[in-house]
This record gives C-alpha cells, sequence and structure tokens, in this order.
C-alpha cells in the first residue's frame, strides 16, 4: 500500500486564540514495501506527521493518499477506520496503552475491533507471543505483571496482531536496555524482509536510519527538507547539521579516518561491519604500495 | 467548544488587577460577594454593574472575549430572568395576552436577580482570568493561616492542589495519547450505542489511572526523598507582598459598601 | 581519600509469593570516594535500581550495612543525610514538584526551612549552573526532556551536596537530551568535584566514570576502571551489555585480518591507533 502526502499542513488549536503551526508543505512518498526512516530534531513535526499516516489527524492543508484512500481537511472520521486497519502505529512508549486483563486479552483488542472472529484473534494472540519470544503462560497473566520489556513486546504484538500491511514505528526502543533494543529492532527488520510488511520507522537514531532503512526522510521545522536513500542523506553532512542532526556514528569514525589518510574510503559505511571492512581494504591497499 | 470557554482560565497579562496580591484579590471577591447582597433597588444596582464594568475595564481583559467565553453561562442568566418574568405575579399588570400575564415585579425582580448573577460571575472570572492558580493557591493558604490552629490541613490542602494544577497538563497530553493509541487500534468512542461508547471508555480509563497511579508514587518518592516531611519547620520560597495598591482596592471596596448601605432603599 | 558511600555485603528481596524468594541484591559490598564518578551499569533487572533505593533509604537492607558519609543509614538518621545527597530520577515528570522551575529547584531547600533570602541566592546559582537561568518562571509543560533534568540537578545542587546520585537520568531522553545531562554532569564534576554515582545502562555515560560496577543477578559482577572493564569484551556482551563503539569497531577491524596494538575506548583513540600502525608509513 502506497502512502504519498502532497503539500501537507497541520495547525493545532485552528482559529482559537492558541493556534500553532506543526506542519507546512510536506511532500513524501512511501512506496509499498520499503522501510522508511523519518528523522528529525526534538519538535521538527515528525510526531504530528506520523498521526497523518492513519487519519488519527486530518490534514489542514494539502492531501494525504494511503491507498486507495484520500484524506483532505473536509474528509469524513467515518472511513478512517477502514485507513487504520490497513496502517498500525506502535506508538512511543507503547505499553502505556495496555489495559486488559490478561495478556491474550490486550492482544486480542485490535483485531476484534476490526472484525477478525474471536478464535481467530486468540490464534494470532498465541502465535504473536512466541514470535515475541514471550513464554507461553504469560497469555493468562496480566500484563501490567510483566517487566517493561516484556510489556513493550506485548503492546507490540497488540499492533501487529491486526495484520496491518504497513507498521509506523514511533521510537520503539526508547527506554530499553542495549539487548532488548537489538533484539525489537531485529524483529521489525525480519519482519519486513520476511512478510514484506511496509515499515515506517520514526527515530532520532541515525545508527538505525542508516543501518535498517531504504529511504530517508528529513523533517525540520514541520516541513520535509530532504528525501532519498541512506547513501544520499547521510553523503551530505553540512545539509543535515545545518537541520540539527549528526551524522551516524559508522559515517563520522569514517570521515575521521578520511581526513586522516587523505582520501575517499570506499562507498558509504552506514553499519559498524561496513566500516570495517572499507577501512581494512584501504589498509591493504596502503600496504600494497 | 471547550477551547472557546474561558471560566477558569488564566491569561498572563500585566495590568493593574494582575499585579494585586492574590490575598486582596481573593478577600475583595469574597466581601463583595456578600457586599452584592445589600442592594435592592434600581441605584444600587446600577451602582453594583458600574462598579464591576470599572474592574473588568482596569484589568485590560478583552470585553468580546469575556462574553464569547462566558455565553454558555449568559443562557443560565437568561434563563433566570424569563422564569421570573413568567412566574412572579406581583405588581402592576403589564402585559396580558393569551395565557401569559406578566407583572411589573416579576419584571424588575428577574432584572435585578440577573444582574446579581452576571455581576458575580464577572467577577470570579476576572478573578481566575488574571490570577495564576498557583497565586490563587498561595493566597488561600496564607487566608486560612489561621484556621491551622482548629488542624486544618491547610497547608496539604494548597500543596495538593498546586500539585494537581501542576500535572493537569500532563495528565492532558498523556489522555490525549492514550485515545489515539486505542483509536489506532481500533477503538471507536464516537459511534455506536451508549452502552458500546461506555465500554469503549474502559480502554482509555485504565491505562490512564495505571500512569495516574504510577506517576503519584513517583512524585511521592521524590518528595520524601528530597526531605518533604509536611509543614512543620518548612519555609517557603513563593513570597507574597501587600503593595499600596492592595490597600487602594481594600479602601475602593469599603467606598462601595458605604454607598450601597446610604443609597439602599 | 574521604569514604562517602559504602556497601557492605548488602542482600535485600522483595516479598514475593514464591517459595524461594530471589535476592534483588546479593551480598553486595562497595566502597565510593571523595570526588569519584561512579557508574553503576546493568541490564534491566540486575538489582542496579534496588541498589539506588538503598542508597537513599527508600529500602532498608535484610542483611549487611549501608553506610552514607561514614554512618550507617537508619530511620533514625535518614533525613539528615538525604539532606545532604542530591537525586535525579528516572521520569523527567514525576519528579518535577513545584509549578515553575525556580519553585522546584527551591522545593528542597523549603524542606530544610532555608531562610527565604539565602532560598533566592541559591536557587540563582544553582540554575545558573546547570545553564537554565533564563528559565525562572516556566512551566514544566513548556520544557523539553533534558532541560527537566537540568532543572532537577540544579533542585539536588542547591542543597550543596556532597553527593549526587542519578537513577537512569539519562534513559528516557532523546540523544540532544541526554548529551545535555551527560555534559552538564561532566562539567560539574570538572568545576566542584562533586561525587556522582550515576546507575545507567548507556555505555557512553559510563565511560566517562573513574570506575565502573557491573551488576548481574544481583551481585557485583566486577569493578574497576572504564579500560579494566571493556577488556572483558564478550562477557559483558553475555549478560546483555553494550561495548564502546570503538571497540566494536576494533573487533571487526580484526576479524577483517587488520593488527591493533591494545584496546581504544574512544574513536579518537582509535583513528590514531589505525594512523600509527597502518596508514603513516
Amino acid at each position: 500500500m502506497d502512502i504519498s502526502l502532497q503539500q501537507v499542513g497541520y495547525l493545532y488549536g485552528k482559529d482559537t486564540p492558541f493556534e500553532k503551526r506543526a506542519l507546512q508543505g510536506v511532500d513524501a512518498t512511501i512506496r509499498s514495501g520499503s522501510y522508511s526512516a523519518i528523522i528529525g530534531h526534538t519538535g521538527s513535526g515528525k510526531s504530528t506527521l506520523l498521526m497523518h499516516l492513519n487519519g488519527l489527524l486530518k490534514p489542514s492543508e494539502g492531501i494525504v493518499k494511503i491507498g486507495d484512500t484520500t484524506i483532505t481537511a473536509g474528509t469524513k472520521a467515518k472511513g478512517l477506520k477502514e485507513v487504520r486497519r490497513h496502517v498500525g502505529i506502535v506508538f512511543q512508549f507503547p505499553e502505556h496503552q495496555l489495559f486488559e486483563e490478561t495478556v491474550e486479552k490486550d492482544i486480542m483488542f485490535g483485531p476484534m475491533n476490526f472484525g477478525v472472529p474471536e478464535e481467530e484473534a486468540r490464534r494470532r494472540a498465541h502465535r504473536l507471543i512466541e514470535l515475541l519470544g514471550l513464554p507461553p503462560e504469560v497469555a493468562q497473566q496480566s500484563p501490567f505483571d510483566l517487566s517493561g520489556g516484556q510489556m513493550r513486546r506485548v503492546a507490540i504484538a497488540g499492533v501487529l496482531a491486526f495484520k496491518p500491511s504497513v507498521l509506523v514505528l514511533d521510537e520503539p526502543t526508547a527506554g530499553l536496555d542495549p539487548r532488548g533494543r537489538l533484539e525489537i529492532m531485529e524483529l521489525f527488520n525480519r519482519l519486513h524482509v520476511e512478510e514484506k510488511l511496509t515499515t515506517i520507522l520514526v527515530t532520532h537514531s541515525m545508527e538505525d536510519a542508516a543501518r535498517y532503512a531504504d529511504n530517508i526522510i528529513v523533517m525540520h521545522n514541520g516541513s520535509s527538507v530532504m528525501s532519498g536513500t541512506p547513501q544520499e542523506v547521510f553523503a551530505d553532512e553540512k545539509k543535515l547539521t545545518s537541520f540539527r542532526l549528526g551524522l551516524p556514528r559508522s559515517v563520522k569514525f569514517q570521515r575521521d579516518v578520511e581526513k586522516l589518510i587523505g582520501r575517499p574510503l570506499q562507498g558509504l559505511a552506514l553499519t559498524e561491519a561496513q566500516l570495517a571492512k572499507a577501512i581494512a581494504f584501504a589498509a591493504k591497499e596502503e600496504g600494497g604500495r | 467548544m471547550l477551547e472557546k470557554m474561558i471560566f477558569g482560565r488564566y491569561i498572563p497579562g500585566n495590568s493593574f488587577v494582575h499585579k494585586l496580591d492574590p490575598r486582596s484579590k481573593l478577600s475583595f471577591v469574597f466581601l463583595f460577594i456578600i457586599g452584592v447582597f445589600l442592594a435592592n433597588n434600581t441605584i444600587t444596582y446600577a451602582v453594583l454593574l458600574g462598579f464591576t464594568l470599572l474592574v473588568i475595564l482596569s484589568s485590560r481583559i478583552r470585553l468580546y472575549f469575556l462574553f464569547n467565553g462566558l455565553k454558555p453561562i449568559l443562557f443560565l442568566i437568561i434563563f433566570t430572568l424569563l422564569m421570573h418574568i413568567f412566574f412572579t405575579k406581583e405588581g402592576a399588570l403589564l402585559v396580558d395576552w393569551k395565557f401569559i400575564k406578566i407583572y411589573e415585579e416579576g419584571v424588575r425582580q428577574g432584572i435585578f436577580i440577573s444582574i446579581r448573577f452576571l455581576v458575580l460571575v464577572l467577577l470570579t472570572s476576572i478573578l481566575t482570568l488574571t490570577t495564576s492558580p498557583i497565586s490563587i493557591t498561595d493566597g488561600m493558604e496564607d487566608l486560612l493561616g489561621p484556621f491551622k490552629r482548629l488542624k486544618l490541613p491547610v497547608h496539604e490542602l494548597a500543596l495538593m492542589m498546586s500539585i494537581s494544577l501542576r500535572f493537569i497538563p500532563t495528565l492532558m497530553d498523556e489522555t490525549d495519547k492514550i485515545l489515539k493509541a486505542q483509536l489506532a487500534r481500533g477503538s471507536d468512542i464516537s459511534t455506536g450505542s451508549i452502552k458500546q461508547r461506555i465500554r469503549a471508555v474502559i480502554p482509555l480509563l485504565v491505562p490512564l489511572f495505571v500512569s495516574a497511579f504510577k506517576r503519584a508514587e513517583d512524585l511521592a518518592v521524590a518528595m520524601e526523598v528530597r526531605g518533604y516531611r509536611g509543614g512543620e519547620g518548612r519555609t517557603r520560597y513563593r513570597q507574597l507582598k501587600w503593595h499600596w495598591r492592595d490597600t487602594t482596592i481594600m479602601v475602593l471596596l469599603a467606598a462601595l459598601v458605604v454607598v450601597l448601605f446610604l443609597l439602599r432603599a | 581519600m574521604k569514604e562517602i558511600l559504602s556497601m557492605d555485603n548488602v542482600s535485600y528481596s522483595y516479598d514475593s509469593e514464591d517459595e524461594v524468594a530471589k535476592k534483588a541484591v546479593d551480598g553486595v559490598s562497595f566502597t565510593v570516594q571523595e570526588d569519584e564518578w561512579i557508574a553503576i551499569v546493568g541490564h534491566n533487572g540486575s538489582g542496579k535500581s534496588t541498589l539506588a533505593k538503598l542508597m537513599i533509604g527508600l529500602l532498608f537492607p535484610e542483611e549487611g550495612n549501608v553506610n552514607v558519609f561514614i554512618e550507617k543509614l537508619t530511620e533514625d538518621n535518614i533525613w539528615e543525610i538525604r539532606s545532604q545527597m542530591g537525586f535525579v530520577f528516572q521520569n523527567p515528570d514525576n519528579q518535577f514538584v513545584g509549578s515553575t522551575v525556580q519553585d522546584d529547584v527551591a522545593f528542597a531547600l523549603e524542606n530544610s526551612g532555608v531562610p527565604f533570602e539565602e532560598m533566592v541566592t541559591r536557587v540563582n546559582d544553582a540554575l545558573a549552573q546547570v545553564k537554565m537561568s533564563d528559565f525562572l518562571d516556566q512551566e514544566p509543560h513548556h520544557l523539553s526532556g533534558g532541560q527537566k533534568q537540568r532543572v532537577a540537578i540544579a533542585g539536588a545542587l542547591a542543597l550543596h551536596p556532597k553527593l549526587l546520585i542519578m537513577d537512569e537520568a539519562t534513559s528516557m531522553l532523546d540523544p540532544q537530551g541526554r548529551n545535555e545531562v551527560i555534559h552538564l554532569v561532566e562539567e560539574l564534576k570538572r568545576k566542584t568535584g562533586l561525587t556522582v554515582i550515576s546507575i545507567t545502562h548507556d555505555l557512553e555515560e559510563a565511560l566517562l566514570a573513574d570506575r565502573i560496577i557491573v551488576m548481574n543477578k544481583g551481585k557485583v559482577l566486577t569493578v574497576g576502571t572504564p579500560e579494566q572493564i571493556f577488556a572483558r569484551g564478550n562477557e559483558l556482551e553475555e549478560i546483555g551489555l553494550d561495548l564502546p563503539f570503538a571497540l566494536r569497531v576494533s573487533s571487526l577491524l580484526r576479524e577483517n585480518g587488520m593488527e591493533l596494538v591494545g584496546e581504544h575506548m574512544t574513536e579518537e583513540e582509535l583513528v590514531n591507533e589505525l594512523w600509527t600502525s597502518h596508514f603513516s608509513k
């Protein structure tokens, strides 16, 4: 399912003394099957943009197209539930949305709202508990008795359970320890690769954006200011700095090495592995001279 | 709708009224409410109305904004007026049309009661519009100080109030976030039967309570660790200062009461 | 050197319905000296948060002693001792008591009965130290997470504490907020020689410490300088901790057949090593 935004603008508290502009002239395209990252510093409009991706907010100006549905300022709220079935959002600290008596019921909440029969919803819940690496007995436990990391997984399962074709992730690893962070990011990547799930990651982490995304959208002061592949976006350090963003650590390190040896390394090191390879290659060349 | 409602809201400013000490403002409103009941004829009600207008003008709150924000309450005032007009049966008969009979006393009473109501609402609104909630709390704590002797937990009440006020925006944001998260999971609060709608509120309320309790717990720990042990032996960082302008309005109020006494029937 | 805080064979377990109550903290001993910066690291559930609660007397040990300022921590002296230490907790919102920045900084001072004139000076000084002087009357919901944590630090500094304890103070912040807070603490440390204990799972933060205490399953796994600790690379990864970037890259470089001399904690050191060993010829 393709998503496209054309000249989208958004105002909070429109026509009141407290009116505040959050988005202006945002253009973006997210292709079906892609892994996109939306990056920008705090207050750049990322979160507001995210809520346009499944009709939680309607644009004050411009057009949002989600699959065959077109959303503008005048769109009625009714048709939007259908859109939400196709675009799932995992919000920041999603464990705050848990409310049911048992983990199983909480995971079933989404699918049943979207009309999935109870038995099927239960089957999905159990499959997801397994997929997310939770012990099977948690199904009948209260979500509030779980550890923070487990609660996060249950909440994620609650979104995956209605099988959205687009998954939007808002800082899904915030507050987790390093191991938990890696496990969650690898899981989403697996879903993206194996199930062809269109994934949109909203993140502060340049490293995650560089490592996982094939398309990056840069937000600044409520506008989309840059977009392209990670190679394209992270090649332009000057521009990124002007948007108060930095380079991924591996790219930064690459630049440091290049400054020292006075020539560019091969390619752009988006991951630590690529970085090590590029440096080793350059060292070999050096030795061979 | 709620965005336009201004009753109970604070609009920062720098006017004479804004700069008054919350204690003088609170005493003023309290005594004024009593004073309002002194009025009992046309001239005294006119004086009250004029005085209120003066206060509004010196607060520099835009009249349009004030009346727009108080619309729901104006509706209530008009309702009271009509009740009096139609149901008081005293004095000369003014209108007699089919089953509608309007008497002179009814109109008089209706107008008087409405003015009384209007004046009270306007003045208390001016109080909340020009005084930050935290200043009101400070003022109350100070004015109620003498009641501490009667074991009234004045300090605790004031602290509770100031902490609640401080967390209102935080909890509002939280509510919005949880609402959005559940909407994204297909929850639907705006359609369906009343029963369905009430059930749809549970996914919103449970997380909100869980989070509010978690916050309360964290806050209690933070307060304890920062040495909070109740009001005893505590000093105060927020100091209230009584200025000449506070004395002035108290004198003005006294003058008003004297005038009302002299002019009332 | 003067001892500021020590744990002497401390154990604690939470009440649990299970028959064998697992010890959250199990026979922990260590000493923190004046002017030190100590980082306590461990994955979630390693017992480091319980340790924090024991240090500030929210919990008392079942076995062993917690000594703060060479005094055994008891219910009787807890208030006296707390008035000489500052705390910063994880959630920036839930520890902001005052209705404005300056009120919040003054909160602990009010509690210890500091006279008004002195409060004003201390509040202003503390806010200047954390560079928040321009936000005196700002309300908390208009501040970023990093700013709120800086206010919390100011609230601690206003007490003129002998010890600052930070319990995962940066874990809920965005990278910018995290940097703000870490650099602030680094600077305070340099200028005032404050003793700092920071409980964290951010290894870049831990790298700045003088010594690191690694917790695992309620026990102290190891104590040492960052160099000593990170020399045990794989062992740390096994217990769910990350390695600093420079170390990770070093090990990848070795996998790619490059020889490197020694271990390097920071990117700068690693770049220099690359230059001397491989590119300067």
